[in-house]
């Protein structure tokens, strides 16, 4: 039985993540050093070759976006890491920072050598402050060995800044749009694409936005000479995932697997199951905005294909596991109360959508729905599916649609209109 | 032009790259329903009303954001679309606070003929709006945030527009509003009261303050002798709300209908416009000869000068003291005209139709009028006006045509051009190169001038250019003169004069975009391609005036002979000049 890994985690723990030169110490930039003798092209290439997809949670081809960013015309480009890290009982981007910063760094500076990028920004969630101070001093550390800063190693011409930018804690602010708005000093609200953020990122230029973890697997890709990660998974899914497991388990944390690992694998083996004998009632697979499943998920591989087969995402790779203490239909409410909260407000769908999801859901809960009122939640959910401005009312109904195909009795409401 | 071919609801359809499936759809006819879109603003893609399917694509796309490609295939009537668009609907409702029996919109709102339109006749879903009060402080505008859709044209209409950002959303979710700095009053805040934001709000969240039972008290009080006085543009501008072609010319049929009404006299602000040009004309040749502060602005735009005062206040000493017509007709007829008649001042009821929210404050500041009584008592917006005929069951399709009363009914059309861009310049130089050669002024040739505007103010020079220059020689010095509106390029433009590269002898500007026929308190509806109607028909009228000089007006002559002496003269300078004072902003204190 497979266990966990240790590929983009391999760092953790052994380096002193304060001290650059204790980084360089286990080889730490030697993937730049590598980096900045090839061709971009083929460094968007070798990831392309491992199939690797973003991290985010939208699982969108990571070399292609490179190559794409690369083949963008402009003096000045951005690169962007996404560590808004938004998502419920996702914390896996949290871990990398803490533990590796300089591997992020690393990573973010290798995406500028790729996508010729000038300046980077890492965006991070305002409930991280803590590891304000650590990537600071990370980066001024790699400036003063001019790992940043002009003609990186040696390079011509290669000139990369890279700047922390905090948001106001807003769960939108993941979407890149908002993302962008944000660092950009304004009200984080996403806005209609095109233009591409590819095309017209922050402050109008160019730019590449990746997930923490995205970054972070790149300079281990780079060196992976015997290709432990490409013989993990299979099919679409190779490598190792980060998986951010939590609720009721006995041992939350954040697990490094290789794709293919069960679910049952990674919540009764990695997390070691539900304390108190309880029994499973639901787990939501990629944050709030993910899908449910019960029981019937657990022997399913943990791979892009699998899940989605049986009804569920990736998204950012989080598992939350909820025993039956809690019920169905007040996880629902709790989600929906979630997006509810947290919608920007600027698209009808999402901003009105989400507030009387909320409050069928309680009329459901106080026992007090109609089947009419199951009919409304489908037709809302539909609509905001359909018509919403961003991903966030995109999604935010993901839990609810996917509950009402695994627990339709909940959903059984008698009585006529 | 590079043309794309594609299909909507199985029809082809061929549409310039770049063109929105919205306006593509409208090629063959079809209005997709939408609330956001406004075809002279920039895509917000907020509402999500105007949602299509598209094959190929598993989402539906909005079709106010989304650009046709090659063999794209569109249909706006599916199952799925209108399950959308009544949904969509349904959610608005649900949180609408507004009563349409008890709502000024009543009949031009665009979310009521939405709702219309796809018959949704009940929202089944509980009412969540949050019930907020009208904010009511300002004699121009009202906001009921209870009634806003938050589609964001309010917004865009005063950044992209005037450049003012007074109002922008605040908070998010459904606590999102729309709102001014700290929430605090409009007209404390950089607001001008301009009212482009009403202009444009598809519903009744923001609206000219309604005056319309004042008036209609007035021509009921048998003590009161109710005059009206109409400004230059609204005769072009009201014609399409009772179904005639946008830029009709309905002066003669508004005359009757305001007789009809029961008004007194039925005045022309156009001959306050003449006059206008007397005072300005003279004060301009004045600097001129005297070494005054040059350049010269005109001052007749209220949203202008509240803009200027509020803004540019060390650049106060430029304006005219001219006051606006409608202030020197209200001057007159509070003095002049009771003088001439022997009615009492103190039964006279002026009412001004003016296609302006800021007309209303301007009526109410205390040097608009003298012994404790305003020279004009109600301002309405030509908004208002089209409900007071209305209200009394006329359309002005049906009725005769009349003529102004006299005195103070004679215009040139030198008055008629005051309702455009451009026209105040026109007029007033026809008369200064007049009064100074003794010849006709040749024809100006104007230059768009494109001033520095920066990145984020993608809509300016939307309906003809916002600023144009021209030059002419006169006693063997070159005159240069330029011409500006929308506040966003008066900004512009005065950033200019600071810094001392507007090389000008006299600048015209208007607040609104096109000059009066786009004023904030136009018809609702008004769009750049109708300005553009108004515009054209505000020169026919100037052509077809026998008179085309305001000097030449001879009611003007005999007022001046009979009353006011002098232009600039002492008793001019009584009632038809004003001062300007420094505004400060409500958080300037905070
Ligand atoms: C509402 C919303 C919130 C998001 N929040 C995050 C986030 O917190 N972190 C993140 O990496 N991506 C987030 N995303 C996804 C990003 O938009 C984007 O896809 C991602 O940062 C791209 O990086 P990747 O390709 O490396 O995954 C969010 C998307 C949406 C629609
Ligand atoms: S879907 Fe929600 S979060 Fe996204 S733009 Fe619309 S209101 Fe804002
Ligand atoms: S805003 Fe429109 S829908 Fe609302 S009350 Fe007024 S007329 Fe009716
Ligand atoms: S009245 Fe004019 S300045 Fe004031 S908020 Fe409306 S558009 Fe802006
Ligand atoms: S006030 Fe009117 S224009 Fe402004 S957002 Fe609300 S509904 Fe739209
Ligand atoms: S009209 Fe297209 S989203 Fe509002």
């Amino acid at each position: 039985m497979s266990s966990e890994v240790r590929f983009i985690t391999k760092n953790f723990g052994k380096y002193n993540p304060d001290s650059i030169d204790s980084y360089i110490s286990i080889g730490g930039f030697s993937a730049l050093k590598k980096a900045v003798k090839m061709d971009g092209e083929d460094i968007a290439s070798v990831i392309a070759a491992a199939k690797v997809k973003g991290r985010g949670g939208a699982a969108y081809d990571m070399g292609r976006k490179w190559s794409q960013a690369r083949a963008v015309k402009g003096e000045h480009k951005l690169v962007i890491c996404n560590a808004d890290e938004g998502e419920t009982c996702t914390f896996k981007d949290r871990e990398l920072i803490k533990n590796d910063p300089f591997n992020l760094i690393e990573g973010m500076i290798i995406g500028a050598y790729t996508v010729q990028a000038r300046d980077g920004y890492i965006y991070m969630r305002e409930e991280y402050r803590h590891l304000r101070p650590r990537l600071l001093s990370a980066i001024k550390q790699a400036e003063e060995k001019g790992f940043l800063g002009d003609n990186i190693l040696g390079v011509k011409g290669f000139n990369f800044r890279l700047h922390l930018y905090s948001g106001a804690g807003a769960y939108v602010c993941g979407e890149g749009t908002a993302l962008i708005r944000s660092i950009e000093g304004k009200a984080g609200r996403p806005r209609m694409k095109p233009p591409f953020i590819k095309v017209s990122g922050a402050f109008a230029l160019p730019t590449c936005i990746n997930n923490v973890e995205s970054f972070s697997i790149v300079p281990h890709l780079l060196l992976d000479d015997s290709n432990v990660y490409t013989n993990c998974g299979n099919g679409e899914s190779i490598g190792t995932k980060l998986v951010s497991v939590g609720g009721n388990v006995r041992k939350p944390g954040v697990y490094e697997v290789p794709f293919g690992t069960t679910v049952r694998e990674i919540i009764f083996g990695l997390a070691e199951g539900i304390p108190g004998g309880r029994r499973l009632r639901l787990v939501q697979f990629g944050g709030a905005s993910g899908k449910v499943s019960d029981e019937r998920i657990l022997d399913t591989p943990y791979t892009y294909d699998d899940l989605k087969a049986a009804g569920v995402d990736v998204g950012t790779g989080s598992l939350l596991v909820i025993d039956d203490r809690t019920s169905v239909i007040d996880f629902l409410r709790y989600t929906q109360a979630f997006f509810s909260h947290e919608s920007c407000g600027q698209c009808t769908p999402c901003r009105e959508g989400n507030l009387h999801m909320k409050l069928l859901l309680d009329k459901l809960a106080a026992g007090e729905a109609h089947p009419c009122d199951i009919e409304k939640m489908k037709k809302i959910a539909n609509i905001m599916t359909l018509t919403s401005l961003c991903g966030l009312g995109e999604a935010a109904q993901n839990a609810l649609l996917s509950a009402m195909k695994i627990f339709p009795e909940v959903f059984a409401v008698g009585g006529a209109h | 032009m590079e043309m794309v071919h594609l299909k909507i609801n199985n029809i082809p359809v061929e549409a310039p790259k770049g063109t929105k499936i919205i306006e593509a759809a409208k090629l063959i006819g079809i209005d997709i329903p939408h609330l956001c879109y406004h075809p002279d603003q920039r895509v917000k893609a907020r509402c999500r009303l105007c949602s299509v399917q598209v094959a190929g694509k598993k989402k539906l796309l909005a079709s106010c954001s989304t650009e046709v490609w090659e063999g794209m295939e569109v249909f706006t009537d599916t199952q799925v679309v209108r399950d959308a668009q009544v949904g969509i609907l349904q959610l608005i409702m649900a949180d609408h606070g507004g009563n349409c029996l008890t709502c000024s919109r009543n009949g031009t709102c665009e979310l009521q003929a939405l709702c219309t339109r796809f018959n949704v006749l009940d929202p089944h879903l509980p009412n969540v709006n949050k019930k907020r009060q009208a904010v009511n402080t300002n004699p121009s505008i009202v906001r009921d945030p209870s009634k806003c859709i938050k589609c964001g044209r309010c917004i865009r209409a005063c950044k992209d527009v005037q450049g003012i950002e007074a109002i922008t959303f605040a908070n998010r979710s459904d606590k999102i509003i729309v709102t001014t700095p700290f929430d605090i009053p409009m007209e404390k805040t950089d607001c001008t009261l301009c009212g482009q934001c009403s202009l444009v709000c598809p519903t009744g969240a923001i609206v000219e303050k309604d005056d319309t039972q004042l008036v209609l008290d007035a021509l009921q009080d048998p003590e009161k002798h109710v005059v009206v006085q109409i400004a230059p543009s609204v005769r072009v501008s009201i014609g399409d709300a009772f179904g005639l072609e946008p830029g009709a010319i309905v002066t003669g049929q508004m005359v009757t209908a305001l007789k009809m009404l029961g008004f007194d006299k039925v005045f022309d602000t156009n001959f306050g416009a003449d006059l206008t040009i007397m005072e300005e004309g003279a004060e301009f040749i004045h600097r001129v000869q005297n070494g005054g502060v040059l350049p010269m602005m005109t001052s007749c735009s209220p949203g202008w000068i509240n803009f200027i005062e509020k803004h540019y206040p060390e650049l106060l000493p430029h304006l005219s003291s001219a006051k606006s017509p409608m202030s020197m007709f209200g001057a007159i007829a509070k003095t002049y005209y009771p003088k001439i008649t022997g009615v009492p001042v103190d039964k006279i009821f002026t009412v001004s139709v003016m296609p302006c929210t800021a007309k209303k404050f301007e009526a109410s500041r205390p040097e608009m009028g003298r012994d404790g009584r305003q020279d004009v008592d109600a301002v309405l917006t030509s908004r208002e006006l089209i409900k007071l005929i209305k209200y009394v069951g006329l359309n002005l399709k049906n009725l005769p045509e009349s003529d102004f009363d006299s005195p103070l009914g004679t215009s040139t059309g030198a008055a008629a051009i005051f309702g455009k861009t451009g026209g105040v310049m026109e007029a007033a130089l026809r008369t200064v190169y007049e009064k100074l050669t003794g010849n006709d002024l040749p024809e100006l040739e104007y230059k768009p001038v494109s001033l520095d505007k920066p990145a984020s103010y993608p809509q300016l020079n939307q309906v003809r250019p916002n600023v144009r220059e021209a030059s002419f020689e006169l006693g063997g010095r070159t005159f240069r003169i330029a011409v500006v509106h929308t506040l966003l390029a008066a900004r512009l433009m005065m950033e200019k004069v600071k810094n001392g590269t507007a090389n000008y002898d006299f600048i015209e500007i208007m607040a609104c975009p096109g000059g009066c026929i786009g004023g904030g308190g136009q018809p609702i509806g008004t769009t750049n391609a109708k300005r553009d109607e108004r515009i054209k028909a505000l020169e026919k009228i100037d052509k077809d005036l026998p008179l085309h000089k305001s000097h030449e007006n001879p009611d003007i002559q005999k007022l001046y002979k009979d009353y006011l002496g002098e232009p600039l003269g002492e008793m001019a300078h009584k009632l038809l000049h004003t001062h300007y004072r420094k505004v400060c902003l409500m958080y300037e204190f905070h």
